[in-house]
C-alpha cells in the first residue's frame, strides 16, 4: 500500500522531470531553427514547397469543416437569438466567434491532426532510414535544410488557413440565417460591420493563428526530429504530436485571450 | 602532406561508460580500399561513425586528411565531409526526391553551378554505376542493389577523397554483390580514391581489397593483406574465413550452464 | 510533382488565403468605413455611464458616426470621462448633446449625440457640456415603488 503510493508518486516524479527537460530540449531545438533559418530564405523554393504541402492539402479539409461550423452557428445561433427577437445579430455572433475564436482554434487544431502528424511521420522516418545522418555526412545541416524550410512553410500557411476557415464560417452562417431561413441581409452585414473591429478583432484572431502555427510547427517537428528511429518511435511521435499541440493551442488559446480582450 | 589518408593510433571510444572500441591502431594509405571485418556488434559501424566525426574519440588519435578529429570544430568538419562520401547500409536515400535529384544533391546544396551543368555532372555520375536509365525513378521504385548504386554515385558527386561504406554488400543478391564490389574497386582506381568498407562478407572482400583488418570486441585481433589472410592460421581467422560455427567466437551468447537453467541440478 | 505546378497551387493558396484576409478585414471588419486616422476626439463627463464599453458605438439619428475610444474615472468630479472618437465627415455643432441609451433587449448600451444649433463646430479635444447618463434600471424601479408607496400613504391619509 505505502509501496504503491510512494511508486506513484516516484513515477509522477519521473514524468514531470520528463516533461521539464523535453521542454527544455525543445526549446533549444526551437532557438536553433531559428538560428539556422537564414538559408531557407535564401533558396526560397524549399519553403514554398513546404507551403505546399502543409498549407495546399489542408485546404479541402479547412474550406469544408469552415463551412458545416458556420453553418452550425447560423442555424445555433438563431435558435437562441430568436427568443430574444434580436436575429439581426446573428451576423454579430456568427463573425465574432468565428473571428476571435473559432477560426483561429479550430483552423489550427485541424492543422495539427492534418499537418503536424505528417510532418512528425515525414521527419522521423526520415531520421529512422538514415537520410539526416546521410545529410549530415554530406555536409548539408538538417536543421536548416529539412527542419526550417518546414518551420516557415507552416507558420505561413496557418494564418492563411484560420483566415479562409473564418471566412468560410461566415459564408456558411450567411447561408443558413440569411439565405434558407431569412434573417434581413442587410442588417446581417451592419450590424456585424458595426460590432467587429479590425484591430480588435480581426488582427487580434490573425496574431492568435500566427502564435498557433508557430507552435504546432515547432511541436511537430521536435517530435519527429526526437522520435526513437523506429516504426514504433515514429507511430508514438506522432500521436504524441496531435495530443501536445492541441493541448498547446487550447492553454496557449486562453493565454491569448485573457491579454487581448481583457476588460472589452 | 602523410602518405596515409586515415592515421588511427590507440584509438578507444565508449558509448556513455560502456568501451566499444579499445586501443585500435589502423591507417589507410591514399587510393587503397581496406576493409575492416568483424561480426556483428564489434563495433565496426562505430568506427566508421568516428572517422566520419559524427562522434568524438573518447581517447587516443584520430587523423583524417592530416585533421585531427578530437579537435576540429564544426566549420572544419563541414570542409572535411565535403571530401568525404558515405554509404549508408541501406543507402539512406531521400525518399522525396528521385533518382536524379538524390545524386545532383550535394552538388546544388554546395556549388552554385548552373541547373544545366548539375544535371550533366549527376547523370555522369549515375552512368558510372550503370543506372542512367532510373533517373527519373522514386527511391521507392528502386531494388535493394539499384538502391545501393544510387547511394554510391550520390556519395561520389563532389569526386570525395575518401568513402566510408557501412556493409554495402548486406542483403544483395549475388549478381548484384559482384556488381557492387567491382564498382568500388573501380571508382576507387579511377577517380584516385580511398575507400573503408566495412563488411563480413570475406570472399567479395578478398576479391577486392588491398589491406584487411579484423576487429573483434573492440580490438584489431588480426590484419594483412588478402593472401596473407588466405593463408593465416589463427583461430579467429580461420573461423571467420571459412564461416565455421564454433570457434574464438562463440556460437552461444553467455550463459548459465544449460544445464542449470534446466534446472536439472543434481 | 513538377515545381510549376507546385508553384502554382501554391501562389493559388496563398492568394485565395489573402483574400479571405480581405474579405475579413472590409466587408466583416468594415475596415475601409471608419478610417481612425480621420476621425476628431471630444471628451464627455457622465454621472452614471451604466454598462458602456469602450469601442461601444456612437450614433446620431440611428446611424453610426463615430466610437467610444476610451473610459476612465475623473477623480476630481467624480465622474465618469468618455473620449469618443468622431469620423470627421460628421462635424457637430459646439452645444451638442450626448446621452447614454439602451438599444435592443440585449442591452447593448451606446452613446447617442444629439446636435445643437450653434454655429461654431466642435474640434478635437473639445469638451461636450450636456450630456444624460445611463437610466440605471434599479434606481428607476426604486423610484417608482418610493413615489408609489408615498402616493398610497398619502391615499391613507386622506381617507382617514
Ligand atoms: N548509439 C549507441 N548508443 C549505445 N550503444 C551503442 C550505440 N550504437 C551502437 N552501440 C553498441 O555498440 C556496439 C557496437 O555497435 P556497432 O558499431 O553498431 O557494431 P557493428 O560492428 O555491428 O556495426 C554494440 O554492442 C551496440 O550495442
Ligand atoms: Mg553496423
Amino acid at each position: 500500500m505505502i509501496n504503491g503510493l510512494l511508486n506513484g508518486v516516484r513515477r509522477l516524479g519521473h514524468r514531470v522531470v520528463d516533461m521539464l527537460w523535453r521542454m527544455g530540449v525543445s526549446t533549444r531545438f526551437f532557438l536553433l531553427l531559428l538560428l539556422h533559418s537564414g538559408q531557407c530564405f535564401r533558396r526560397f523554393h524549399l519553403i514554398i514547397r513546404e507551403v505546399f504541402s502543409t498549407g495546399v492539402l489542408s485546404l479541402i479539409i479547412i474550406l469544408v469543416s469552415g463551412l458545416f461550423v458556420g453553418m452550425v452557428l447560423g442555424l445555433q445561433g438563431y435558435e437562441t437569438l430568436q427568443t430574444y427577437g434580436s436575429e439581426e445579430a446573428l451576423g454579430v455572433l456568427v463573425s465574432l466567434s468565428l473571428v476571435r475564436e473559432l477560426g483561429p482554434v479550430v483552423a489550427a487544431l485541424l492543422f495539427a491532426s492534418r499537418a503536424g502528424s505528417a510532418i512528425t511521420a515525414e521527419i522521423g522516418l526520415m531520421k529512422a532510414t538514415e537520410q539526416l545522418a546521410a545529410m549530415e555526412m554530406m555536409a548539408v545541416n538538417p536543421i536548416a535544410r529539412v527542419v526550417a524550410p518546414r518551420f516557415w512553410g507552416g507558420v505561413i500557411s496557418m494564418p492563411l488557413l484560420a483566415a479562409l476557415f473564418s471566412a468560410m464560417g461566415i459564408l456558411g452562417g450567411w447561408l443558413v440565417g440569411v439565405v434558407l431561413i431569412g434573417v434581413d441581409e442587410g442588417s446581417f452585414w451592419s450590424q456585424m460591420q458595426a460590432a467587429v473591429d479590425f484591430r480588435e478583432d480581426i488582427l487580434n484572431g490573425m496574431i492568435k493563428s500566427f502564435v498557433f502555427g508557430v507552435a504546432v510547427t515547432t511541436i511537430a517537428l521536435f517530435e519527429g526530429y526526437d522520435a526513437p528511429p523506429t516504426a514504433e518511435g515514429v507511430s508514438r511521435a506522432t500521436t504524441r504530436t496531435v495530443v501536445t499541440s492541441s493541448l498547446a493551442i487550447l492553454g496557449l488559446d486562453f493565454i491569448l485571450t485573457a491579454f487581448m480582450f481583457r476588460g472589452v | 602532406m602523410s602518405d596515409n589518408l586515415i592515421e588511427i593510433r590507440d584509438l578507444s571510444f565508449a558509448y556513455s561508460d560502456r568501451m566499444v572500441l579499445k586501443g585500435i591502431n589502423l591507417s589507410a594509405r591514399r587510393g587503397q580500399v581496406i576493409a575492416i571485418m568483424g561480426n556483428s556488434g564489434c563495433g565496426k559501424t562505430t568506427l566508421l561513425r568516428l572517422i566520419g566525426g559524427a562522434m568524438r574519440p573518447t581517447q587516443g588519435l584520430l587523423r583524417v586528411d592530416g585533421v585531427d578529429m578530437g579537435e576540429v570544430d564544426q566549420r572544419g568538419l563541414y570542409r572535411l565531409r565535403r571530401r568525404m562520401g558515405m554509404l549508408f547500409q541501406f543507402g539512406a536515400l531521400f525518399t522525396d526526391m528521385s533518382v536524379l535529384d538524390n545524386v545532383a544533391f550535394q552538388l546544388r546544396e554546395h556549388t552554385d553551378l548552373p541547373e544545366e551543368m548539375i544535371r550533366d555532372l549527376a547523370l555522369m555520375k549515375l552512368n558510372a554505376v550503370g543506372l542512367r536509365g532510373a533517373q527519373d525513378l522514386m527511391p521507392s521504385e528502386l531494388s535493394g542493389g539499384m538502391a545501393r548504386r544510387v547511394a554510391l554515385a550520390r556519395s561520389i558527386a563532389l569526386d570525395p577523397a575518401l568513402i566510408l561504406y557501412d556493409e554495402p554488400f548486406a542483403g544483395l543478391d549475388p549478381i548484384s554483390l559482384g556488381v557492387t564490389g567491382n564498382l568500388i574497386r573501380r571508382l576507387t582506381d579511377t577517380l584516385g580514391m580511398t575507400s573503408v568498407v566495412v563488411t563480413h562478407d570475406v570472399h567479395e572482400s578478398l576479391k577486392m581489397v588491398d589491406y584487411i583488418y579484423f576487429v573483434s570486441e573492440g580490438v584489431i585481433v588480426a590484419q594483412g593483406t588478402p593472401d596473407e589472410i588466405k593463408a593465416s592460421e589463427l583461430p579467429y581467422v580461420h573461423q571467420f574465413v571459412h564461416g565455421e560455427e564454433d570457434g574464438p567466437v562463440p556460437f552461444h551468447y553467455p550463459a548459465p550452464s544449460y544445464a542449470a537453467d534446466l534446472e536439472l541440478s543434481a | 510533382m513538377q515545381r510549376a505546378t507546385l508553384d502554382l497551387w501554391v501562389g493559388f493558396f496563398v492568394a485565395v488565403g489573402l483574400a479571405a484576409m480581405l474579405f475579413l478585414a472590409l466587408k466583416v471588419g468594415n475596415m475601409g468605413a471608419f478610417d481612425s486616422a480621420k476621425a476628431y476626439e471630444v471628451k464627455a463627463s457622465f454621472e452614471n455611464i451604466g454598462g458602456l464599453k469602450a469601442r461601444a458605438p456612437v450614433k446620431s439619428a440611428g446611424v453610426v458616426v463615430g466610437r467610444v475610444a476610451d473610459i476612465s474615472f475623473d477623480t476630481g468630479t467624480y465622474e465618469a470621462s468618455v473620449t469618443l472618437k468622431l469620423d470627421s465627415r460628421y462635424p457637430f455643432p459646439k452645444d451638442s448633446s450626448a446621452s447614454i441609451m439602451t438599444s435592443g433587449l440585449l442591452g447593448e448600451q451606446y452613446v447617442a449625440l444629439e446636435a445643437g444649433g450653434d454655429d461654431k463646430m466642435l474640434a478635437n479635444g473639445d469638451r461636450l457640456k450636456l450630456t444624460q447618463g445611463a437610466v440605471v434600471l434599479e434606481n428607476l424601479i426604486g423610484q417608482f415603488l418610493y413615489n408609489k408607496a408615498e402616493g398610497e400613504g398619502k391615499a391613507e391619509n386622506s381617507a382617514q
